[in-house]
């Protein structure tokens, strides 16, 4: 499984907090989102907003990023703590 | 010079309190106040090598983009957070000479004046210090995942980023 998480605007636009998927077809962070639109469709636009940020494990990532099962992946607005 | 900051390591569960002491730094995520002074009573006891301490703190402001602001909902990534002011704190430490370094940064909920944030450098002299504050603010505010809700008196709003702090940490390239 890969654990999916949201933060701030983001989960709130998607009223989630969360999500587990099956690593099945997984191998980037872009099938992350693929993955997410196909369970969830109303949030494509949201998701394929270009200014959104990605992590995986802890570390900014992007489309290509690898992402392997029992991954904890993230996606957020950018960030504006300080 | 000491191995720092007397307090040791301590994570208090369910308080969303993280205070992390290696390598002569410390950061720390909470949703408690915390003292200037204390704060650079633990940067500077027994530490007699440096002469420069540079702080900076950030508080709450009455204005923000024309809107009245009532306080501010901060939220942060638990861990990642940690993470990436552990690889800021390392950069700085690679650019300049430092002594310790102390990074607090409050989330939840915060009212007009409270403080939001602090970052305070030792060093030897204090051209290093200044510009290592100055540089762990530029990429905290850019890198490190926390995330402002706006209680305003016309409404609650997400902050959007700002292009000024991605180009000011830009500069530092």
């Amino acid at each position: 499984m890969i654990k999916v998480i949201f933060f701030a605007a983001l989960r709130e636009q998607l009223n989630c907090g969360g999500i587990e998927l099956d690593a099945e077809n997984i191998s980037n962070i872009a099938h992350v989102k693929q993955a997410l639109v196909k369970t969830h469709p109303q949030w494509q636009s949201i998701l394929e907003n270009a200014a959104l940020l990605s992590a995986v494990n802890h570390d900014m990532g992007n489309a290509q990023t690898p992402v392997n099962s029992g991954d904890e992946v993230a996606f957020f607005p950018p960030v504006t703590g300080g | 010079m000491k191995s720092l900051f007397s307090p040791p390591l301590l994570v208090v569960n369910g308080m969303k309190n993280s205070v992390n002491t290696s390598n002569n730094h410390r950061i720390s995520i909470q949703e408690q106040d915390f003292s200037l002074n204390d704060e650079v009573a633990l940067l500077e006891a027994d530490n007699y090598e440096d002469g420069a301490v540079v702080t900076f703190s950030g508080r709450v402001r009455n204005k923000n983009l024309g809107l009245n602001v009532k306080g501010l909902y901060l939220e942060h990534y638990p861990g990642m957070t940690e993470k990436s002011l552990e690889k800021i704190i390392e950069d700085a430490k690679q650019r300049w000479q430092l002594g310790r370094i102390s990074v607090i940064h409050r989330i939840g909920q915060l009212y007009l004046g409270e403080q939001i944030v602090f970052v305070g450098v030792t060093s030897k002299h204090r051209q290093d210090a200044f510009a290592a504050a100055e540089f762990i603010m530029d990429f905290l505010k850019i890198k490190a995942p926390f995330w402002k809700k706006e209680l305003t008196e016309e409404g609650e709003n997400w902050l959007e980023a700002r292009i000024i702090d991605e180009n000011k940490a830009k500069q530092w390239k």
